[in-house]
């Protein structure tokens, strides 16, 4: 009995083991390029353990008692009538009902630091002649002494291409351009069908959808190019519906937001 | 209704060997009106999230006008007191008089539908031009559909309560009870329908 | 009240035809309906299959090059569609229900047979509408959740076949659920008590319960949607002032349900299948009964999941999350639950088992991916994309479809008396095994990567596990290769099974096979422990 007892803490550690080993130096996320990106891969990692140590233990009991308990060729008759045991039921009630709890609980807490709990409030300059109701999205900016700093810009998607418009430079371009380490808050809506916003890189996504504009805010945190993809079915070309954003130097990108700016507007 | 009378193959699947079970028919057509109710339910759920989420545009048309679906709702109440009527006549084996009181009930099905045909024809809205427009008529249009299902069923019990040949008597009273439950299931949710849409 | 005994009808029997005829007619016994559903939605299995090798071939090339774009829309529909609403529903539920249910509750037919025959006839038509509206004017291709304004304005005829189709299917789903509830509610056997029924007549009162109160709403919002289609109304249709997300709430409503509708049966069937093979009791037989109940009042409320990326706000998103993850409390006691029944058993290796230890392992892999999309901050990343593909595969297909080939193999000897053969279906299930991880494992990482789903052309960078998966795609089809030979061969010249060839302890055992026409000979037997192996009185067996 102790031997057995040994056999299967052993088994146990082991199976932790590798999970953290795997969880640790397996990596099946791209880059990570906004402030949202690290948090996102930290939760990624603590479900990738959990469940790693679940689906290993589970498997090696199936496996285990498939070669262990089958029947020899010449065995008849029955396995013991066991029909249940409360404690051992009650055990692996509480157990996932913690487990579970404690995940909801952390990923609140991962939600609440991507910005997802804030009011969805677009921090425009000309609030009051934009009082649409914002619908839903993703928010970092109820903080108003933030926002003064933002880049807002606003988006329009169709069939099947995303239009980024610039209010600051009145200029509209099919090409996102940021500035690297500043918070992008953006108002998006739709024109037809429903499309969403997804940039891998960035572990963020929203769905575009017409007649309810919807909000989104990041921060990127590493120069590039990356795609933005549409990711809810949106005719024969969702497939080809993408456009580039291109997080670069706050100088290039007043170089770059100057040479587009249309110059008679005043702000 | 294919519910009504399919259960028949299980008299005749039990008689062999004298297996009896209590009537379930009744049970089966409560099931099937729970999952009617749910479809209601699932409009009601419709109307109410568009009147909290998507205000209609300056100038749509909100208030209704409320004497006839009072009056509605009073003929539909007062139908349900004489199917009952109509139920307890055939227990007494009193055919004529149950035949009577469904006939009125059918009556008053009828004076509802006129009622509320009349109605569209004086709302100052169509199907398609807002979408609380759409909403009343696809709600009252399901309803009406239901009652005038109903009117239908009743008539043809009433037809079938005769008594001279008729399949209906204080011994088979199920097709009877069965269209009486359904009729209030419609009364019920009326009422519902007369509250969340006129009266809110 | 009673019902009287009525000798006049007891003879129109001689009318229905006899022979493999009587599957072709509009006949009342349970266990011919019961293969008319499993034959037909295996036909249209092998139909979706096609459509799912032509999504994959398609996907071996980054480029849109197989065919043209939206027709390959009209593909991933048609693919979806036919999958969940006439492969899946119709025979886990209808198939396997209305065969067993009876025996089960030691009755001679359903409650409704007359209603269980329309029932199963409106699937036929329906699916040749739906499969027919591609020859029409192209079909419904806005997905199978036909997300309006898509489905508002791609072609119209298509979308309306397919919520005509759709319609259809869904009251026969809600008559086949109210069939079921009659039945094992009030047909049971007198003396056998609700706490004495085999597992999967709970696994199937629930699932009836989730299709009474859920598919009733599905169809009021097909309406809905028909008349923005066809009557200019504005329900759903942003341009006149309608609102998208309700539908989508509307359409969760009934379609988060839908996959329970589609897993439960599952469960009941596999903890039918595990203790035969196991030769042991069921372990913990009132925690499973607890936790599907569970799992169907849970099952009600956690729709929104679905939509974490859409227009919902933030409070609605955490509720959600924190619900849907408590779904994962009572599905892990039943998986809990099934190892614990292996254990100390004396388990034979066979076909059914195979099929059932690898539902138990896919199952167990997508509940875990399932716990995790479920955390809002974790979906908002892998929402629409092919890790949500991967996880629902491994749900419908690692776990239910294996448990119809598992329960195929099991109860093959009890429809047609014979055996089929056992190297053929190792090989089925090695080939299904390997096929299926190959092909949606690594799903997963193309999710996770930016591969978003129902796309026909995607990132050149993914080509290479996209290959991967095509291939695996490419096993699957092959299996059913030794699947179908060993049916045909075992019908012709199988072993001989005789009446009871597991040993087994649940009614439908007891009974000659072939069963007669009503089931038994005499009084049906009362089981008052379906699950009793290794007591005492089975031993002497």
């Amino acid at each position: 009995m102790l031997n057995k007892n040994i056999y299967l803490i052993l088994i146990i550690s082991l199976v932790f083991a590798i999970s953290f080993w795997i969880g640790f130096n397996v990596n099946l996320l791209p880059a990570e390029a906004s402030i949202n990106a690290p948090i996102y891969d930290e939760l990624f990692k603590i479900l990738f353990i959990i469940g790693l140590i679940i689906f290993i233990g589970m498997t090696i009991a199936v496996i285990y008692s498939l070669f262990n308990f089958r029947k020899k060729n010449d065995q008849i008759g029955d396995g013991i009538a066991l029909e249940g045991n409360l404690r051992l039921e009650i055990v692996w009630t509480i157990i996932p009902s913690i487990i579970v709890l404690l995940i909801g609980l952390y990923s609140y807490n991962i939600y609440d630091r991507m910005g997802g709990m804030k009011e969805l409030n677009h921090n425009h300059e000309m609030m009051s002649s934009n009082p649409d109701k914002i619908w839903a999205g993703i928010s970092q900016t109820s903080d108003n002494e933030i926002s003064k700093n933002n880049l807002s810009i606003e988006v329009s998607a169709m069939q099947f291409a995303f239009l980024f418009n610039y209010p600051k430079g009145n200029f509209i371009t099919g090409e996102l351009h940021v500035p690297v380490d500043k918070k992008v808050s953006m108002k998006m809506e739709s024109k037809d069908v429903i499309h969403a916003f997804w940039v891998p890189e960035f572990r963020i996504k929203q769905d575009i959808i017409p007649g309810q504009p919807t909000i989104l805010n990041f921060t990127p945190t590493k120069v590039g190019k990356y795609s933005i993809i549409c990711a809810e079915l949106c005719g024969p070309y969702h497939g080809g519906m993408r456009a580039s954003i291109i997080v670069e130097e706050e100088s290039d990108y007043n170089d770059w937001f100057n040479k587009n700016k249309k110059t008679e507007v005043n702000l | 209704m294919t519910t009504l009378d399919s259960s028949k193959e299980i008299q005749k699947n039990n008689s062999e060997v004298n297996e009896t079970h209590e009537d379930f028919r009744m049970f089966g057509l409560i099931t099937f009106l729970i999952a009617d109710g749910m479809t209601f339910a699932g409009f009601f759920a419709a109307y109410l999230t568009y009147k909290a989420v998507n205000p209609l545009p300056d100038g749509a048309i909100y208030e209704l006008e409320l004497p006839i679906p009072t009056l509605n709702t009073i003929l539909l109440l007062v139908s349900s007191a004489t199917f009952h009527k109509a139920g307890k006549a055939l227990l007494k084996d009193k055919n004529s008089d149950s035949q009577k009181w469904l006939f009125f009930t059918a009556f008053l099905g009828i004076i509802f539908l006129i009622c509320q045909l009349f109605e569209y024809f004086h709302l100052p809205f169509g199907l398609t031009d807002n979408l609380f427009a759409s909403t009343f008529y696809a709600l009252t249009g399901f309803h009406g559909l239901h009652v005038t299902l109903g009117t239908l069923m009743i008539l043809i019990i009433a037809w079938q309560s005769r008594i001279n040949g008729g399949r209906i008597t204080s011994q088979n009273m199920f097709p009877l009870e069965a269209v009486e439950l359904y009729w209030h299931f419609v009364d019920g949710i009326w009422v519902i329908l007369f509250i969340i849409l006129y009266l809110l | 009240m009673t019902i009287s005994i009525d000798p006049q009808k007891t003879n129109n029997d001689s009318l229905q035809p006899k022979g493999w005829l009587r599957y072709f007619s509009f006949s009342l016994d349970h266990k011919v309906i019961g293969i008319q559903y499993l034959v037909c939605g295996f036909l249209f299995y092998l139909i979706g299959g096609t459509l799912a090798s032509a999504i994959r071939i398609e996907l071996a090339s980054p480029m849109s090059d197989f065919m043209p774009r939206d027709v390959y829309n009209q593909v991933l529909t048609l693919h979806g569609t036919i999958m969940i609403f006439l492969w899946i529903v119709p025979v886990v539920n209808g198939a396997f229900g209305n065969y067993l249910i009876p025996f089960y509750v030691g009755a001679r037919d359903m409650a409704f047979p007359r209603l269980n025959a329309v029932a199963f006839w409106l699937i036929p038509p329906s699916g040749l509408m739906l499969v027919a509206s591609y020859f029409v004017e192209g079909a419904a291709q806005a997905g199978w959740t036909a997300y309006p304004p898509l489905s508002i304005t791609t072609p119209q005829s298509g979308q309306i076949i397919w919520i005509l189709s759709v319609l259809l299917l869904g009251g026969s789903s809600i008559f086949g659920g109210i069939n079921f509830i009659a039945t094992i509610i009030k047909l049971r056997r007198p003396g056998l008590k609700l706490m004495q029924l085999p597992m999967y007549c709970w696994a199937m009162l629930g699932t009836s319960l989730l299709v009474v109160l859920s598919t009733p709403v599905l169809a009021g919002t097909l309406i809905l949607l028909s008349f923005d289609i066809i009557a200019n109304t504005g329900f759903f249709n942003p341009v006149l002032g309608g609102n998208v997300v309700v539908y989508q709430h509307l359409f969760w409503f009934y379609s988060h349900p839908a996959v329970y509708i589609m897993v439960l049966p599952a469960f009941g069937l596999v903890s039918e299948i595990l203790p035969v093979h196991a030769r042991k009791p069921l372990f913990g037989y009132t925690t499973m009964v607890f936790s599907i109940m569970g799992i169907v009042v849970l099952g009600l409320v956690v729709w929104a999941h679905h939509m974490f990326t859409s227009g919902t706000p933030p409070w609605m998103r955490l509720f959600f999350t924190i619900a849907t993850a408590f779904i994962a409390v009572p599905t892990g006691i039943k998986f809990f639950n099934w190892v614990a029944t292996l254990w100390g058993g004396k388990i034979s290796i066979n076909s059914a088992m195979l099929f059932s230890c690898g539902f138990i392992i896919n199952f167990v892999f997508g509940g875990i991916t399932g716990v995790a999309l479920a955390q809002v901050p974790f979906d908002i990343h892998v929402h629409d994309t092919y890790f949500v593909v991967a996880h629902f595969h491994y749900i419908v297909y690692g776990g239910t479809v294996f448990i119809i080939f598992s329960s195929i193999y099991h109860w093959f000897p009890k429809v047609t008396g014979k055996m089929l053969n056992e190297k053929l279906g190792i090989l089925h299930f090695i080939i299904t095994f390997i096929g299926f991880n190959l092909c949606f494992a690594p799903q997963h990482w193309l999710g996770l990567n930016g591969m978003p789903r129902r796309v026909a052309e995607y990132d050149p960078q993914f080509q290479f596990v996209n290959q991967i998966s095509s291939l695996g795609a490419l096993l699957m089809a092959i299996s059913t290769i030794p699947f179908l030979i060993n049916v045909f061969l075992s019908l012709r010249n199988g072993k001989d099974a005789g009446d009871n060839p597991w040993n087994a302890l649940t009614p439908e055992w007891l009974t000659s096979s072939p069963p007669p026409v009503e089931n038994w000979e005499g009084e049906a037997p009362l089981v008052e422990e379906p699950y009793g192996y290794g007591k005492q009185f089975c031993e002497q067996k």
